[in-house]
């Protein structure tokens, strides 16, 4: 038998293998491929598109489709990190993951590879639609706000993939799924700035959509793609950076704790 | 041969519930032994302290000569699992679920391939294994499983009822590679059943078990024999047969008779002569037999005789079956 290092906290091998694995079921489903597209595409096409063509209409000072681009790019990276992190409750019930919990491996090193393999999915949708939208007209500012995107899409799906395995570790079933879904991801997604400029909207809603992570990273993501962020980008970047911190950390804790059966 | 198990006065508690209650006994290293008894008897628990997934509410266990509170990860590298619920991973194929697994327990990729191609010839999957293991039958992905249990080289293999589910041929498919594999890998093989065959086909040792508690441990044909050496049971067609059992009561080579329904059931020694003289006895004395019948005493006639009920009551109601899978979830 070869040596065993157990305690080992950052485990290469079962990092690898955790988001290897991530990333083959995901392609081996070709609907779910597809379906992960879908969704952002056909807010781009018959939201976004259509409201861009009606004359004198700006919001944010830019086109509907420019100002709503980032904001879909910020829904497919919550969609997608959420549901990876909160799909853990799946795997461990049926599937894989039970079995990894009972080998001679540090939690952190599964947690973390398996949450890496969900991000990677997630970055890689995010920029499918970037490329969609910039083929339907939308101009991007530049390469370096493109490359700054990118870290506001990873701080997103750091953030998102660590609440969702909080969310994963606290349910005790797989039956409140489905529920999670309307109770949490769509208040954050529709107060997040994506639809309309937080500026405009009266105090109230404002503070409401202080406290909602994501609008930090459509905000963030807004900023360095197209321009017209609300906050500057520093600010958005600092707030992601200590919320994804924060969220995956706590997230990958409870996952640690959590019982193998 | 040393001991590669030792459990000593095991109790877990669920609430104030009794799942185990003081179990002792030992497993030697190289034996395939089984915990048989109904669902809820308390198998799987024991089989979830020994694999370190909980932890027992009092007495001690030594796993490979570690003890399982304290020397959990040491356990995790000596052992290997099948659950009684599948977890292979459905939308990968058999060679990337064992692919996968042999990664995870740090073995390097050349390793990994040799061994591989070891348990695929040992469980017989040779040519399946670049199927996705969804569109594969229920008895080879639970071959994949067991395949998947033992390719890091554990001392010791855990099955908990490996072949619930699956149909009579492929359950003894599958019993015959876990005895291939526990002949030619020298893995010691602990095995939880409620399929009287199962233990008695596979099994060196049994530990019959009811209610939480050990009723008995010893090899299956040891357990026969205590029951009996041969079983005749007998159905009268007239009245009055309180006379016969009188009457056999008298007779040095009947060891025990018991009513059970409307037919009556000796422990005889001896064979087929038995038959005879008990035909010869009832027309001596006008009494008529209307079936009789000789056999072996089975496992479950041993399980009958130390426990009281049988191991069948339970079985049947798919309901109850599935409650208990459900309980076990939940914990």
């Amino acid at each position: 038998m070869e040596a065993i290092r157990v305690t080992k906290f950052i485990d290469p091998l079962p990092i690898y293998t955790m988001w290897l694995r991530q990333i083959k079921r995901f392609l081996r489903v070709k609907s779910r491929v597809a379906s992960s597209i879908l969704m952002p595409f056909l807010f781009l096409a018959f939201l976004g598109l259509p409201l861009s063509f009606i004359p004198g209409l700006k919001i944010g000072g830019m086109n509907y489709l420019d100002f709503l681009a980032p904001g879909i790019v910020g829904m497919t990276l919550l969609f997608s990190s959420t549901m990876s992190g909160v799909s853990v409750i799946w795997d461990k019930e049926f599937g894989f993951l039970k079995e990894v919990l009972v080998a001679p491996v540090n939690r952190f090193s599964i947690i973390l590879g398996r949450s890496l393999g969900g991000m990677t999915i997630a970055l890689v949708q995010a920029l499918i639609i970037v490329a969609i939208a910039m083929a339907m007209g939308v101009k991007i500012s530049g390469i370096s706000g493109f490359f700054l995107s990118i870290v506001f899409m990873i701080l997103t799906c750091a953030t998102f993939t660590g609440l969702g395995l909080i969310i994963a570790t606290k349910l005790s079933n797989t039956e409140g799924f489905m529920s999670i879904m309307n109770l949490v991801i769509m208040p954050i997604f529709f107060l997040s700035g994506a639809f309309f400029p937080l500026q405009a909207m009266p105090a109230g809603i404002r503070y409401i959509m202080y406290i909602n992570p994501l609008m930090y990273g459509v905000d963030g993501l807004r900023g360095a793609l197209v321009g017209g962020a609300a906050f500057p980008l520093w600010l958005d970047f600092a707030v992601l950076l200590v919320l994804s911190i924060t969220l995956a950390g706590l997230g990958a804790y409870f996952f640690s704790k959590m019982e193998a059966d | 041969m040393s001991n590669v198990i030792e459990i000593e006065n095991l109790t877990k508690e669920f609430d104030g519930l009794v799942a185990v209650d003081h179990v002792t006994l030992n497993v030697k290293a190289g034996e395939v032994f089984g915990f048989l008894g109904p669902n809820g008897a308390g198998k799987t628990t024991i089989t979830k302290m020994l694999c370190t997934i909980l932890n027992p509410t009092s007495g001690s266990v030594k796993v490979c000569g570690y003890d399982v509170t304290r020397g959990r990860d040491s356990i995790r590298e000596c052992i290997g699992i099948v659950f009684q619920d599948s977890c292979i991973d459905k939308f990968l194929t058999g060679r990337e679920n064992l692919d996968f697994h042999g990664r995870i327990y740090h073995m390097g990729r050349k390793t990994r391939g040799e061994r591989i191609a070891e348990v695929l010839n040992l469980m017989e999957l040779k040519g399946k294994e670049d199927i996705k293991v969804s569109d594969l039958s229920g008895g080879m992905q639970r071959r994949f499983e067991v395949a998947r249990g033992f390719m890091n080289h554990p001392e010791v293999l855990f099955l908990d009822e490996p072949t619930l589910g699956l149909d009579i041929q492929t359950r003894r498919n599958l019993w015959n590679h876990i005895r291939t594999l526990n002949e030619q890998e020298g893995i010691t093989i602990i095995l939880t059943t409620h399929y009287i065959e199962e233990a008695d086909y596979l099994c060196h040792r049994v530990a019959i078990i009811d209610q939480g508690k050990i009723a008995v441990v010893d090899t299956p044909g040891k357990l026969k024999e205590v029951v009996g050496i041969n079983l005749i049971s007998l159905e009268l067609a007239s009245e009055g047969s309180d006379d016969l059992v009188g009457l056999l009561r008298g007779l040095d080579w009947i060891k025990e008779i018991e009513w059970r329904n409307s037919s009556l059931e000796l422990n005889v020694e001896g064979g087929e002569e038995r038959v005879l003289q008990l035909v010869e006895l009832a027309n001596e004395h006008g009494f008529v037999i209307t079936a009789i019948d000789l056999r072996q005493p089975s496992l479950e006639d041993a399980f009958l005789h130390y426990t009281g009920r049988e191991i069948r009551e339970d079985e049947g109601s798919v309901k109850g079956l599935w409650k208990t899978r459900m309980a076990g979830r939940r914990k």
